[in-house]
Order: C-alpha cells, then structure tokens, then sequence
C-alpha cells in the first residue's frame, strides 16, 4: 500500500497539486467576496431600517436552511437556465460559494459588532459622530478582533468545502483526486493522498491561525 | 468656552412635556424644565426616578416617547432634524468613561473634531494639548486608555467632550464608577468647567458637590421633577417629604 501511495505521489503529485491551487484559490476567492459582502449585510440587518432587517433575516433563513449542494445546482443549472445565458461554470459555482459564504460572514461579523460595548456608540453619537462616521471609525476597528479569529475559521471549512465543486468537475483537489483514480484503478491511494493533502493545510491553517489569535491578544493586553 | 459672557436669561434647552416608556413601564411623566445658560443644575434622586433617563433624554441619546426636547430653538425631537449635527454642542460624559480603547489619548480627543467640524489636524492636535495640559494628562498623549487609571479615563472623556466646543455638557453619575480616591479629580475638573460659565447637567450621587457647585438642584421621584430650588432650598430647607425621606438616607 505505501509503496502504492508513493508510486502514484511519484508520478502524478502535479495532478494533486494542480488540484490544490484550485481549491486553494476558489478558497480564497469565496472568502475574499464573502467578507465583502457580508459586512455589507452585517451592517444592513444591524440598521435600525426594518426592510433591510427582513431582507437579511430572510436570505440568512435561505441559506442556512437549505443544504450547500442544493445551492451549488441552483447555481449551476437553475440561474443560468432562468436569466437565459450562458455562464461558464467555475463563475455559477464560485458565486454559489459566495451566496453561500456570505450568510456565514455575516453572522460572524454581526456577533463581533454586537460584542462591543454599547457604551462606545452611545460616546461616538454623543460627540455627533455620524452613523457612518462611528461605525467605520469606532465600532469596526474594535469589532475586527472579535471577527479575524472566526473568519479565519470559515476559511478552514471553506477549504473543505470547495470539494464539492469536484461535483461539477472543476478543477480543484477532489476533482484531482477522482481523475487519477479513473486513470489508475487506485481509489484507495489516490484518495489517501488527497485525504493528506487536506489535513496538512487545515492542520498549517489552523496553527497559523492560533499563532494569531495570540498575538491578538497580546496586543490587547498591552493597549486596551 | 468661546469668550462670550453667558446670558442667564437665554433659554439653551427646553423640555416640554416630556414623557419616556420603556415598554409598560413609565420613566418619565410629563416633564416640564428649562436649562438657561451658564447654569450648573444637579439632578438627584433615588435609584430608578429617571434621573439618567431624563438626561439622556436631552441629546436624544433616549428618544422621547413624547413631548418636545428644544435645544437652541431647534426641536430635536421633530422629523427631518439631524441630530447628530446639533449633539456637536451637547458634549455628554458617562458613568462608565466609554473612552475609545483602539485610540491614544490625544487621538480620542481629536477625532470627532477633525471628522464632523473639519478641523486642520494640526489645530486639532494643538487644542487636544492644551486641554490635555489642563487636565494634568499632556504626558499621557501617546498612552492607549488601557494604561489610564479610572480618574484619568473619565478626565480624558471630559476634555473629549469639550475638544468639540460645546455649549453645553451634560454628566451621567461621573464618579459612580471611580475608586473613592479618584472622586477627587474627577469633581475638581467639573468644578473649574463650571467656574468658566460652561452650562452643565449633571446627575450625582455626589451630595456635597451638589450643593457647593449647583446654581439649581432638581430633586427627581418616580419620573417627575418633584422638588427643585438652589442648594440651599433643598439641602436645607426641602419641602415635599419624598426629598426630606431622601436627603435623610443620603446624607
């Protein structure tokens, strides 16, 4: 068996590794919109606007009621299908990876906001600071060390979640792993490779995100 | 603040009528009052007669449930009013300091003034040292708040409320928070702001520094205003006996 996995290491590492750029950048990807957006959303179901209120509620009820594969087909076969256009796609996954990432974010980021003390909005309005003026300039930064922990988090199941787009066939590590499999007969040592493969990077993540969360800390210690 | 001599005849906060429901529960009843300017009023009262309530209320930190809160002929509580605009020259300092943690010193000061009044940062800095120097913190100008000792947090709130130039500043409980020995700082800077002609409100357990500062003193119970008069009117000479029973426990 070892000799196995080291045979097919030795002869198509590139396809894994190829495989592993996919899934690290659709990772990244996702994750970069998904903090865009879901700051966005934050802020609009913590404003005192109720439309904006019930507008989150109701995507937040959407994604996170409905599994991830469903919204990946939805993605996949039901949009393009509905506006009538051809969308390649890597764009209708990515984006389902976005839809679906930003409800996450957004919730992360609402709690790390709801985390600061009250007081400070209430000093930041009592200076007549506007909304936006105390939200980008008081509240944000304080919230940012409650949220960079949880989003670093989201990034780890973001890594394994973009396996499902193997799914679709887009080039990523599961998709690596299956084309080897077919190419070789060897399920077995292809998918143990791939099963590697992820537990180093979640395992160097989640270290790295440790490391961090200390240093966090220890800036706290010293300033606040 | 800006030179002028105050005129104790001109109006700078009128409430009319003002009531305040958190749910079921009535805070505030129909509250009637005028703040002149250059006055120092002390609000006093047992715990839960909407004294914070009935302050908070006058930079519309709480909105009113009804009636009128009049800030320099303005009605704050009318639609279309920015209120934000007007809270520039209503400079609020709170029981628990609410000092920003993430800025320095000099930069808690200077904030508010260079993003809402567009002040060149160099004037802002200039003004945030002088009122540091007058608190005795210009050598904290660079510390995060996390460094500063309570008194020194709540020194630093007042000289960030006054960087904003406002005509009036209003206190919630400013030493209810402060270890004894702190009390002692924190009242004298309110005491030379007052000596200045600033307009202030201020609600305190503080019963000695009530009468020694106060022009006026507001006795509140059960939401309303229910005895008010000089210092010596209430400390000495109280007449409704819900001041008497209190001033009794208190003093």
């Amino acid at each position: 068996m070892l000799h196995q996995i080291a045979a097919l290491w030795a002869k198509y590492s590139y396809v894994f590794l190829q495989g592993l750029g996919g899934t690290m950048w659709y990772s990244l990807i996702s994750v970069a919109f998904a903090v865009f957006f879901g700051t966005i959303l934050a802020v609009m179901r913590l404003s005192r606007f109720k439309p904006f209120e019930w507008l989150v509620d109701g995507y937040l009820w959407i994604i996170r009621g409905t599994p991830i594969l469903l919204q990946l087909y939805f993605f996949w076969l039901g949009v393009p299908k509905l506006l009538n256009l051809q969308i390649p796609e890597d764009v209708c996954i990515i984006t389902a990876l976005i839809v679906n990432a930003s409800a996450y974010v957004c919730e992360v980021i609402r709690a790390g906001i709801q985390a600061v003390d009250y007081g400070q909005t209430e000093a930041a309005k009592s200076l007549g600071l506007s909304d936006f003026n105390a939200m980008t300039r008081i509240i944000l930064p304080q919230a940012i060390k409650n949220i960079l922990p949880a989003l670093g988090n989201e990034f780890i199941v973001m890594v394994k979640q973009t396996s499902l787009a193997s799914v679709f066939f887009l080039p990523e590590l599961m998709t690596a792993q299956k084309t080897v499999q077919s190419a070789t007969f060897l399920p077995l040592p292809a998918m143990i490779i791939a099963g590697l493969i992820y537990l180093f990077v979640t395992t160097v993540l989640t270290f790295g995100l440790q490391f961090f969360e200390r240093m966090l800390h220890k800036s706290e210690r010293s300033v606040a | 603040m800006n030179g002028a001599s105050p005129n104790p005849q001109r109006v700078l906060i009128r409430v009319e009528n003002l009531s305040k429901n958190f749910g079921k529960l009535q805070v505030l009843r129909d509250i009637t009052e005028s703040i002149h300017e250059g006055e120092v009023v002390s609000i006093i009262g047992p715990s839960g007669s909407g004294k914070s309530t009935f302050l908070r209320c006058l930079n519309l930190l709480e909105r009113p449930s009804s009636g009128r809160v009049i800030f320099e002929d303005v009605d704050l509580s009318g639609r279309h009013v920015n209120v934000d605009k007007h809270r520039q020259k209503i400079g609020m300092v709170f029981q628990l300091f609410n000092v920003f943690p993430h800025l320095t010193v000099k930069q808690n000061i200077t904030l508010a003034p260079t993003l809402e009044k567009k002040l060149p940062k160099d004037e802002a800095d200039r003004r945030a040292e002088e009122l540091l120097t007058r608190v005795g913190l210009s050598d904290k100008r660079d510390e995060y708040p996390g460094r500063l000792s309570g008194g020194q947090k709540q020194r630093l709130a007042i000289v960030r409320a006054l960087a904003m130039e406002p005509d009036v500043i209003l206190f919630d409980e400013p030493t209810s928070a402060l270890d004894p020995e702190m009390v002692g700082e924190v009242l004298d800077v309110i005491k030379d702001l007052a000596e200045t002609g600033m307009t202030i409100v201020i609600v305190t357990h503080e019963m000695g520094f009530a009468r020694e500062v106060s022009d006026r003193v507001l006795f509140m119970d059960e939401g309303r205003i229910a005895e008010q008069g000089s210092p010596d009117d209430i400390f000495k000479n109280a007449q409704n006996p819900r001041t008497i029973e209190f001033l009794s426990k208190v003093l």
